[in-house]
């Protein structure tokens, strides 16, 4: 197993893959490489692909992930298989990838000289297997018009808890039934550290902001505890949900998908429930 | 300007998704179908690019027959041209579909003139091969960026925003060229009984796809497996409060 890393910033990973299983990392520096460019970047793959014959190609299954393989795959005029959960190898391989988001697998075979693929978030355990490791530099040659794609600038989030990160979220959904509603939700997440996510339907009404949307299209969300409050469950939402340690629904509707798929459930009005909750909690800390 | 904007039939799933028993499609005898949510939010951005720039949108998509429905949906909302690459199935796999697209695209282009602009989804929410506008991209050789929420024009040249964990990275690329886009980037609005009726009017084009088989073949859906677990039920209304509490403290949430 050899490893190919971009930019002289990633030089500094060789001794966590070697500890990893890999015996060579290719090293590819280059001024256009200084950043992330997603044209420069798959560039740089197909002709490492070139000068190196892999049988195969994997990358994680990120927006970047799959953005740079996507790229190399066009350029080297192959498949590109993305978001896979196992492989059985042989001439042709057996596939099994994610479609909708995770609700739903998909079996294909692959057919290629060259395999590319992307491996589907938590698809696998990173297992240590330390190797005595070496590495190389690989040159590419790479457009000067490749500039064109390479992020020009960057705006730093502020600091804080935000969305994907937070270790608690408090979610609403078209139930809350305006903007307004959402002060109990967020008074309860301000109090436990948490942070408040929504569903889709809230965003399309117009409610909250789309940064705020838990789901397929928004944020996968992985706290501690995600507290659905009057939230049914689509399966658009629940792929932005499944990898939440622990669920808590609060729902009117005893049979709503979030109801039997939560480990926790409260049968109840979430505009009654959640602030009961705010203040058992205020009560027990006096 | 012009814009060209790329949507997908998908069907609109409720709280589970049913496989058909011959395990080759999703069971959509009683779903609705929509546009792709990112090529939704595209279909709203190739409006308002030309509600502030001038010039025209067109829509185009690689479905069925009545994939129709989804691009006078896009009419209704204000896009001005529509155009069907008819397929007998649902879908094809992601080179075909990028092979025939390009190709589609290069025949308007050569009658019509250059799009400035090409817009698709990030990914399509059903297959979410994350691929066929970065192949049609590179196909006409121009750039693309992926994860768009937000879109400038000035003069010749476009700024995109993408976010990411750490922020925002902006782009700035010349035109014409290809984004892929992402939901939040807008609000969809609704279209209005005059677009509905209006969108009924229009002309959609036809071009007959052009595309061999790609290296990735479906061979059939399976449900993922989820591990059934009893939900604990902690009460009913406001009166499950404490228990709700000490579950927090449980978890170590409530310190």
């Amino acid at each position: 197993m050899h490893a190919l890393t971009l930019g002289v910033a990633a030089d500094g990973l060789a001794g966590e893959l070697a500890a990893h299983g890999v015996a060579v990392v290719h090293q590819v520096h280059h001024d256009l490489l200084a950043d992330y460019g997603p044209e420069a970047w798959g560039e740089s793959v197909a002709q490492a692909v070139r000068v190196l014959l892999p049988g195969s190609v994997l990358a994680c299954g990120t927006d970047r992930g799959n953005e740079v393989m996507a790229q190399a795959a066009a350029r080297l005029d192959v498949p590109f298989v993305a978001n896979v959960m196992s492989v059985t190898a042989a001439d042709v391989w057996d596939v099994t990838r994610v479609r909708w988001g995770g609700s739903l697998l998909e079996t294909c075979t692959l057919t290629a000289d060259v395999k590319l693929l992307t491996v589907s978030h938590h698809a696998f355990e990173a297992a240590e297997s330390p190797v005595a490791g070496t590495t190389a530099t690989l040159s590419v040659d790479l457009d000067p018009a490749l500039a064109r794609t390479i992020v020009a600038e960057r705006v730093e989030r502020a600091a804080g808890v935000t969305l994907a990160t937070a270790p608690l979220v408090v979610g609403g959904g078209r139930a809350v039934g305006s903007a307004e509603a959402f002060a109990p939700l967020e008074e309860l997440a301000a109090l436990l550290g948490g942070v408040v996510g929504c569903s889709r339907a809230v965003t399309n009404n117009g409610w909250r902001n789309h940064t705020d949307q838990v789901g397929q299209t928004g944020t996968r969300i992985a706290p501690d505890l995600y507290m659905a409050c009057g939230i049914s469950g689509a399966i658009q939402h629940w792929v932005g949900a499944m990898a939440s340690k622990k669920i808590l629904a609060i729902n009117t509707d005893p049979e709503a998908n979030m109801v039997a798929k939560a480990d926790y459930a409260v049968i109840g009005d979430l505009h009654k429930v959640v602030p009961a909750i705010t203040a058992e909690i205020r009560r027990r800390r006096g | 300007m012009k814009v060209l904007v790329c949507v997908k039939r998908v069907p609109a799933p409720g709280a589970k998704i049913n496989i058909t028993a011959d395990g080759q499609a999703v069971d959509t005898a009683y779903l609705a179908f929509t546009t792709s949510p990112h090529e939704e939010c595209a279909v709203e951005e190739a409006v308002q690019l030309v509600e502030q720039h001038g010039g025209e949108s067109t829509v185009l998509t690689l479905g069925p027959a009545e994939a129709d429905e989804q691009l006078r949906y896009a009419a209704s909302i204000g896009v001005n041209k529509a155009v069907l690459l008819p397929i007998d199935s649902a879908e094809w796999d992601p080179q075909r579909t990028a092979a025939a697209i390009t190709s589609a695209i290069q025949g308007i282009e050569s009658a019509d003139g250059p799009f400035d602009l090409i817009l698709f989804g990030n990914e399509s929410a059903d297959a979410g091969n994350f691929q066929v506008g970065v192949r049609v991209a590179y196909a006409l050789a121009r750039p693309i960026v992926n994860g768009i929420k937000g879109i400038e024009i000035n003069g010749d040249s476009i700024t995109a925003r993408r976010h990411s964990d750490a922020g925002v990275e902006v782009y700035t690329m010349p035109m014409p060229a290809v984004l892929g886009v992402k939901e939040g980037i807008n609000l969809p609005r609704y279209p209005t009984l005059k677009g509905r009726l209006g969108s009924k009017k229009i002309e959609v084009g036809q071009v007959v796809p052009q595309g061999v088989l790609g290296g990735q073949q479906m061979v059939s859906l399976v449900q993922s497996a989820e591990q059934a677990s009893a939900t604990v039920m902690l009460g009913n209304g406001p009166e499950a409060a404490p228990a709700v509490v000490d579950l927090l403290e449980e978890l170590g949430i409530l310190k």
